[in-house]
């Protein structure tokens, strides 16, 4: 398949300060790739400079075959659509007008709207669920439902790549869902997606692939799996005082000490009381869990030690000794499930263990 | 819905800007009226009566209609342009850039004993609304706020009217009693011989504004979002400003500086059509301009007849409140 877009040693910033270098990209047609990078990484000016918003330091972006620069302004818009923020509020302009300016590349030289270009505003404005916003003024309404507006503005203009800068930032979680299946369905019908995100989470669950900038280059590209690794994340975000848990999509926070609790979990139902003694300041220890229980990951970060059975083993009597030598330093244990079964049958034995250092 | 809204404001707006005329043709000093003009058109009035209503009155309320309108287009393009409520030719300083160079072209012109024609007048003010406005786009590309390109305006148009002041004290007698009403803004010094440039202009004008609609209406929201929709921003900016400067230069050539028109006008005519849809719109800010101006020159010349007051007094004690409402609406946000 070939690229529909492509770079070739692209240097992209602003007026001579080079803020990416070297960057050789190509996105397919139907594919959704997300930029992502820490603050100031130069996701932005890369996403601006694929869209031709920003010249080209060095280098040359390949719309469709075509270097981006030799397009004409109506041309190019026919072809990609730049989902940007607006700033601009104007007053009197309801949504509906906000989101047909969507069909300029193909009104005449009134811009004015055929039936089929009505049906087709009236449709994305259905599908990103702006509907009944149709006749309010767009300087009356949430953040939100702006950028929903523009979302619709920008589906409306049928772009073969759409270009979106951070479209979840102000968005709730049911929208910021429904925008990523929006994408993932104009994807299906062909059109390439390019975004930044700062959502992780949606970035993993949604990206056929992601592009990593870090330190003026492109550090990486790859698949979700490739990319969303705790240890390439850590490094790329500097997350030092917690870490990311690729199984969640989202980081939790790393403790140290030596326990005053301990903590028998299992299934998810520690996961509450792990936050909690994090956010009180007591380090605690868990298990014994297993490597594939749901809480594991939290329990592994939270906790200053854990205990671990191997997945699918039933708790062995080893690991419960290992278990018993923490809790003896321990003040407290804090039984937090109620359903011993055959794999943690053992794990009884540590709430029934008398509190030898209650003394 | 909509639609019918429209409709009904156009034919409003028609039908106001026809009894103006009438009104404004049919009324003066003279206590020409009504059945005078009858009499005109049935070709039993006598040649004192047609000089008075055909030769003054005529030019005149025409004049009131056609810069009215320009006057408002411009004021709509430079909102536009600046993406500011308040901006206008007047609050811009471009007027009072108009005016100094008309001023300087008339007192130099008169002194060698000629009157300058009108497409004369029309180049001068267009040559000071146009340095004016280079003025203007340099600062406002250093300041970001609304309030500071206002401020940096106001100046601009108190620099050049000092400039002004300069040149007329300079200047003949016979010269600043001719300047004089014309520097304060009046409809009362134009004749049939002007007619011709200031329909040509102003019709031409605001065409090329409407036909300018849509890049206008992409404008809208933002810079950026106007280019990846396929405007050419460039060149709908260069279009913007030669055509603002080229219709508020045609007002201040004939009429002198008329103030807030540019402002009120728009805002007016937005809250009343409900809409910012420039293809809506440039054609009522133009008839509306009209109206308001016709209405305003009336006042001026009837309020205390015989004596008279310059337009620009009405237009201001009408339109400076509308400035203010705009602004504690923006303000309120």
């Amino acid at each position: 398949m070939s690229a529909y877009i492509r770079t070739d040693d692209l240097c992209a910033g602003y007026r001579g300060k080079t803020i990416i270098s070297d960057a050789q990209i190509k996105i397919n047609s139907g594919e959704v790739v997300t930029l992502i990078g820490c603050n100031g990484a130069g996701k932005t000016t890369l996403l601006r400079t694929l869209a031709a918003q920003l010249s080209p330091l060095s280098g040359t972006v390949f719309l469709d075959g075509k270097s981006t620069a030799l397009y004409t302004a109506d041309e190019r818009s026919k072809k990609m659509a730049v989902l940007l923020t607006a700033r601009t509020t104007p007053d009197r302009m309801t949504c509906m007008d906000a989101v047909s300016i969507g069909r300029y590349p193909y009104t005449g030289k009134l811009g004015i709207l055929t039936d089929n270009d009505k049906a087709i505003v009236k449709g994305a404005m259905e599908r990103t669920g702006i509907a009944s916003l149709a006749d309010t003024y767009i300087d009356r309404i949430s953040d939100g439902q702006r950028q929903l507006v523009c979302f619709a503005a920008a589906i409306a203009q049928q772009p073969k790549i759409m270009f979106l800068d951070e479209p979840t930032s102000y968005l709730d979680l049911g929208n910021k869902l429904r925008m990523m299946q929006l994408l993932r369905e104009l994807a299906s019908e062909g059109t390439a997606v390019v975004m930044t995100l700062h959502e992780l989470y949606l970035a993993q669950r949604f990206s056929d692939r992601c592009i990593c900038t870090s330190e003026g280059k492109i550090s990486c590209i790859g698949t979700p799996e490739e990319i969303f690794t705790a240890e390439r994340i850590n490094t790329m975000f500097g997350v030092d005082v917690g870490t990311f848990i690729p199984e969640y999509g989202t980081a939790e926070m790393i403790c140290t000490g030596e326990p005053q609790v301990f903590v028998v979990g299992g299934g998810g139902s520690g996961i509450h009381i792990y936050r909690d003694l994090y956010r009180r300041g007591i380090p605690f220890a868990a298990g014994v869990l297993h490597e594939n229980d749901i809480e594991y990951p939290t329990a592994a970060a939270l906790a200053c030690m854990v205990v671990t059975e191997k997945a699918f083993e039933p708790v062995s009597p080893e690991s419960i000794a290992r278990a018993k030598e923490i809790i003896a330093k321990c003040r407290e244990v804090i039984c937090c499930t109620k359903h011993f079964g055959s794999m943690n049958a053992l794990n009884r034995e540590l709430i029934n263990m008398p509190s030898e250092t209650a003394d | 819905m909509r639609r019918r809204r429209y409709i009904i404001c156009y034919i409003s707006l028609l039908l106001l800007s026809a009894l103006l005329f009438l009104a404004g043709i049919s009324s003066g000093s003279s206590g020409k009226g009504l059945s005078d003009i009858a009499d005109i058109l049935s070709g039993s009035a006598t040649d004192m009566t047609k000089n008075i209503i055909l030769g003054i009155r005529l030019p005149r309320t025409l004049a009131a209609m056609l810069l009215g309108g320009a006057l408002s287009v411009s004021g709509f393009l430079l909102q536009t342009y600046f993406g500011n409520p308040i901006a206008g030719p007047y609050v811009l300083g471009i007027s009072s850039g108009a005016k100094l160079m008309t001023a300087v072209l008339m007192i130099f012109a008169m002194g060698h004993g000629l009157y300058p024609n009108s497409l004369g007048m029309t180049a001068a003010a267009f040559t000071g609304s146009l340095l004016c406005m280079g003025l203007i786009l340099a600062v406002s590309g250093r300041v970001k706020n609304t309030a500071q390109l206002i401020i940096a305006g106001v100046m601009t148009g108190y620099i050049c009217n000092a400039v002004t002041d300069i040149a007329v004290t300079f200047a003949d007698d016979a010269n600043i009693v001719n300047l004089h009403n014309w520097s304060m803004g009046s409809f009362s010094g134009i004749a049939q011989r002007d007619l011709p440039m200031i329909i040509t202009a102003a019709i031409v004008g605001t065409a090329a504004a409407f036909m300018l609609s849509k890049p206008m209406s992409a404008f809208r929201l933002g810079e950026g979002y106007a280019a990846s929709v396929g405007v050419n921003v460039r060149r709908l900016r260069v279009a913007l400003i030669l055509l603002s400067s080229l219709l508020s230069a045609l007002v201040t050539a004939f009429a002198g500086p008329v103030s807030f028109v540019g402002v009120a006008v728009p805002h007016l005519i937005k809250a009343v059509f409900r809409t910012s849809e420039p293809i809506v719109l440039i054609p009522a800010v133009f008839i509306g301009g009209g109206v308001f101006c016709m209405g305003c020159d009336l006042a001026a010349r009837m309020m205390f007849s015989p004596l008279e007051m310059s337009v620009s007094t009405v237009t201001a004690i009408v339109g400076a409140p509308v400035v203010i409402a705009v602004m504690l609406k923006r303000g309120a946000k």
